[in-house]
Formats: structure tokens, C-alpha cells, sequence
């Protein structure tokens, strides 16, 4: 009875804590301009859609989504396939340097963003990439790649070999192998590692925000992170943004959290 | 070169290529600028050799000292902050009951939730007119509301809330994936010699589960080092560079005000910072990272 009581009150602790003050902005959205600034705030909205109009018709909310869909989708796809290279190879050849690469890659994830910011928009620029898709898309692959090969590695190397083996007797080249077994039986894998590459490209803000200075071209994070109004904040226009560029990633996450739980632990702690 | 080192090769190129262009090449690029002088909006100036100048400016620059400060305070205060939350989080979701599926889900939200967005909720909470902050402390005596994230004493404790709000789920995770490492036969075997609940967190949960804790630390530690956007958009760095953090001042003075040469000396020493912090990371629990890696 005892631990029923004490399991009871912490796991809604943790809930509310979790959960309330997003589910407060959420709400937020939904109220009207009076009930925004009401003392004491009003709790329940009258579902007020009239700040998600005007963040989708004043502030061009859809072209936001549409870039941050462009970006954070062509990010996936294209670590997925550099990164599945990569990690078939070092799942499979045990060479004294694969080892060195793996390390390699933790220890460039955690560079600070700014100690290579300048060089890069330094390239960018000598490239003509600036306010490009392209030039966001190939900060943002390097950006996840190490995060991808982990993932990716961890799980090409959890398949049996025997399947490969009989397919390179029966004269398969490597990357015929990766294509028609590897990447079919590590669907999964595959699948785990492109949800978090999308999170983190959708919720990526200081490349985007030194890449793209042309509004047409920016992404969800920047457009809400410089949402204009200097004296008055249009906050139900920002509250509307916020969740609807939010509710996207909340279902994904629960509806996929076992992947991404292990996705995030892959080879972290396990021993 | 033997046949296998070459297909290898051939299948780690393009990802080489990526992470030498864009991470490699600046980093060396980013020292070889620190000892130029170079200003973006005067560009007609050049690139002129200044030697150790801009570290020497650096060592003389109040604001660049309080910056480094700060960010160290960040660091010291939220991260521990976050391990202890997260570990009591993850041993409550490791028991069994009803509803822990759905709840270990809703603890990762704050997690998925863009950066900028959770900043820009704890901005709108930290509210001076009409912030559930100031509701909650002083209902509705407006009279009294504080603006904390105009007070130099108020915002980077706010901040800090925000930080920790957004990344206890992080510390959780890993956490929880210690936890649930542990085999159950040492705490039926602890039952049988009659332990207490607390003998048994004592002796047997927290000395196996010091290699999670000390990887959420470790991550959270690199991580909360390089904060930008939550500063970026809740105080600007303001007020009077209370939340100036060394990200951010560098972001600053190389973009901002264009100073790539002097800017550079600060990525200069966030990346030393953050790479001693790294090296103790991977010289405690990196080779066993990778033994766990290689071991499947």
C-alpha cells in the first residue's frame, strides 16, 4: 500500500513536471488576445483559432514548415545513405584504424558549434552556399553523421554474418551485399537512426540561424527565435508557431519512444 | 594495401569528406584566424598577421572573463541538477505499475521539443506583466511582479530552470538504461539477507550505476557548454551580460560585430575547453563504449 501510495504521487510529479508547462503554452494558443493577459490567467481557452490564422497568414508560418521539411527531410536521406557506408564498413572490417574513426567522430560531435562557425560560413560563402538549401543541408549531414554511423553500427553489427558470407560465395560484390541483405534485415536500425536525425535537424537553430539570413529560406526554429515585435510581443501568434511546429515531433516521439530510447543508448551503456 | 583496408577505405570516404570540410578544416582554420586580424564589415582591410594580439586582448577583456564565468556556473549548477533529477526519475520509471509505458513516453517531450521553442515558453512563463512565475509567487498582486529576465540576479537562474527543464530527460534515458543493466538477482539475493531498501540503493544500485552517471554528466557537461539558443532567445545575453555565455560572445563578436579574427580566439579556447572535458570523458568510459560496440 505504502509503495502504491509513493509510486502514485512521483510518477505525477514527473508527469506535471514533463508535461504541464508545454501543455501551458499549448493552451496559450488557443486563447484570446484578453485571455492571454488575464490576472488570474484563465486555465481553459475557448479555443480561439484566431492566432493560428494570423501566424499562418501574417507571418508566413507555412513557408517555414515547408523549409524546415526540405532541410531536416534531405539531412535524413542523405546521412542515411553516406552513414550506412560508413557503418557496414566498420561493423564489418576490424582494422586497427576503424576503431581510430569511430573515436574520431565521438570526439567531432562534441565540438562547441562555434569553434568551427566562421571557418565554415567562411566556406559557405567562398562557395556561393550562403542562404542555400544546399549549403544548410551539408553543414547539417556533417552535423548528424557521427550521431547516424554510431546508431547505424550498433545495429549492422547485431545481424548475423552467415546471410552475408553466402551471398558474397555466391558473388555478390560488398556494396551488392549492403543493398540486398544489410540494409533489409537493419530496417529497423535504419529507421531508429533517420527519426532522431530528423529531430535534431528540425530543432537545429545556430547553423540555420548564421546560414540563413534571407527570410524566404528560414527554417521553423529561426522564424519563431526571431519573431518580430519589439515592445509588444506577439505571443499568441508565437504559442500558435511554437505548437504547431512542436505537436509533429511529440507524436513521432511517442509513438516511436522504445526506438528512440534505444536509439539514444545505443552502445552508450550497456556493460 | 590489402584488399580489405581498401574496400574500407572506399566506404568511409564520403563520410571522411564531410567531417574534413566541415569540421577538420575549420577547426585548423579557426586557429590559423586567431592570429589574423580580420573584420567583416571592413573587408577592404584584409587579413593582416597580428601575431598573439587578439589573445592578448582576450586575457584584458572584462567582459570575455565574466563570460567564461558565467558559462562555467551554467555548467556547475545545471548539470549535477540534472543528473540527480534524472536518476530519481529513472528509478522511479524502473519500477513496475500501471502507466509507466505511457509516462516513460511523456518524460521524453521536453526532450523533442525544439530548443528555441521550450525558450521561448519559459520566456513567456517568466513574464513580467502576465507570467505564471510572478502568478504563482505573488497571485494577483501585480504590484509586486518581477521582471527576472531584466534582473542580472534572475536571468541566469532562469535560465538554468529553462536548461534543466529541456535536458533532465537526456540524464533520464541514460540513466534508465544503467538501471535497468543491473541484474534483479543481486536485490533478490539482498532480499533474502534482509537489506533495507536504502542498504540496497547503497550497496548494490548506485556503485553499478556510476558508469551512467558519470556518462549523463559527462554529456550534459559538453552539451550545457556550448548553450546558445535558450540565450539566444530569452535574454540576448542581457542583462548587463549576466547571461553572456562563451557561445554566444562569440557568436557576437565574429557575427554580429564581424570580428572573425578576435572571435576566433573564443572558439579557440571553448574548443580546449571542451576538448579536455571530452578526453576525460573518452579516457573514463570511452574504451568501454566502444568494447560494448565491437562486442555484438
Amino acid at each position: 500500500m505504502r509503495r502504491k501510495v509513493f509510486l502514485l504521487f512521483w510518477s505525477s510529479a514527473i508527469g506535471c513536471f514533463s508535461l504541464l508547462p508545454f501543455l501551458w503554452f499549448v493552451l496559450t494558443s488557443l486563447k484570446t488576445p484578453n485571455e492571454i493577459t488575464a490576472i488570474p490567467p484563465k486555465i481553459i481557452p475557448s479555443f480561439y483559432l484566431g492566432f493560428y490564422r494570423s501566424a499562418l497568414e501574417n507571418y508566413g508560418l507555412l513557408r517555414y514548415v515547408g523549409n524546415s521539411l526540405i532541410v531536416a527531410g534531405a539531412t535524413t536521406l542523405f546521412t542515411i545513405a553516406i552513414g550506412a557506408l560508413a557503418a557496414y564498413a566498420l561493423a564489418r572490417f576490424r582494422l586497427s584504424w576503424t576503431r581510430f574513426y569511430l573515436m574520431l567522430l565521438l570526439a567531432v560531435s562534441m565540438f562547441p558549434q562555434i569553434a568551427i562557425a566562421g571557418p565554415v560560413w567562411r566556406i559557405l560563402n567562398y562557395l556561393n552556399w550562403l542562404n542555400t538549401y544546399h549549403g544548410v543541408i551539408a553543414a547539417y549531414i556533417t552535423l548528424s553523421l557521427p550521431m547516424g554511423i554510431w546508431i547505424m553500427t550498433t545495429f549492422f553489427k547485431e545481424l548475423p554474418y552467415e546471410v552475408e558470407e553466402a551471398a558474397l560465395v555466391d558473388g555478390c560484390t560488398r556494396l551488392q551485399v549492403l543493398w540486398k541483405v544489410v540494409l533489409p534485415l537493419a530496417a529497423p536500425g535504419l529507421f531508429t537512426a533517420a527519426i532522431l536525425i530528423f529531430i535534431h535537424a528540425w530543432n537545429e537553430f545556430f547553423f540555420a540561424l548564421l546560414i540563413l539570413t534571407n527570410p524566404t529560406l528560414q527554417t521553423l526554429p529561426v522564424g519563431i527565435a526571431l519573431f518580430p515585435g519589439e515592445y509588444t510581443m506577439p505571443w499568441g501568434e508565437i504559442a500558435a508557431a511554437s505548437t504547431m511546429a512542436t505537436l509533429p515531433l511529440v507524436f513521432l516521439t511517442l509513438l516511436f519512444q522504445r526506438r528512440i530510447v534505444r536509439g539514444l543508448s545505443a552502445g552508450a551503456v550497456k556493460g | 594495401m590489402s584488399h580489405s583496408h581498401r574496400l574500407a577505405l572506399q566506404f568511409l570516404l564520403p563520410s571522411f569528406l564531410f567531417v574534413l570540410i566541415f569540421t577538420l578544416f575549420p577547426i585548423v582554420e579557426s586557429f590559423h584566424l586567431s592570429f589574423y586580424r580580420l573584420i567583416l564589415t571592413l573587408p577592404w582591410l584584409g587579413q593582416k598577421f597580428v601575431g598573439w594580439e587578439n589573445y592578448r586582448d582576450l586575457l584584458t577583456d572584462p567582459v570575455a572573463l565574466h563570460s567564461l564565468t558565467t558559462t562555467l556556473m551554467f555548467v556547475a549548477v545545471t548539470t549535477p541538477l540534472e543528473a540527480l533529477l534524472g536518476l530519481g526519475m529513472a528509478l522511479v520509471l524502473n519500477e513496475s505499475f500501471q502507466g509507466r509505458g505511457p509516462l516513460r513516453a511523456i518524460v521524453l517531450i521536453p526532450w523533442a521539443i525544439p530548443t528555441v521553442v521550450s525558450s521561448q515558453m519559459w520566456r513567456f512563463i517568466f513574464n513580467d506583466r502576465y507570467g505564471l512565475f510572478n502568478f504563482f509567487l505573488f497571485g494577483d498582486s501585480t504590484g509586486l511582479y518581477l521582471a527576472p529576465l531584466a534582473d542580472p540576479r534572475l536571468a541566469p537562474i532562469a535560465i538554468m530552470v529553462a536548461e534543466i527543464w529541456k535536458t533532465t530527460s537526456f540524464a533520464f534515458l541514460i540513466i534508465l538504461a544503467g538501471l535497468q543493466a543491473i541484474p534483479n538477482d543481486l536485490y533478490e539475493a539482498a532480499s533474502i539477507d534482509g537489506a533495507t531498501a536504502w542498504q540496497k540503493f547503497r550497496y548494490i544500485t548506485f556503485p553499478l550505476l556510476k558508469p551512467a552517471l558519470l556518462l549523463a554528466l559527462l554529456f550534459r557537461t559538453i552539451d550545457a557548454l556550448r548553450v546558445f539558443d535558450l540565450v539566444f532567445v530569452m535574454t540576448q545575453g542581457g542583462p548587463a551580460d549576466a547571461t553572456n555565455v562563451l557561445q554566444f560572445y562569440g557568436y557576437k563578436k565574429s557575427f554580429a560585430e564581424g570580428m572573425i579574427g578576435y572571435g576566433s580566439v573564443i572558439s579557440v579556447v571553448v574548443f580546449f575547453l571542451s576538448l579536455l572535458l571530452s578526453l576525460i570523458y573518452i579516457r573514463s568510459i570511452g574504451s568501454r563504449m566502444l568494447e560494448t560496440v565491437e562486442a555484438r
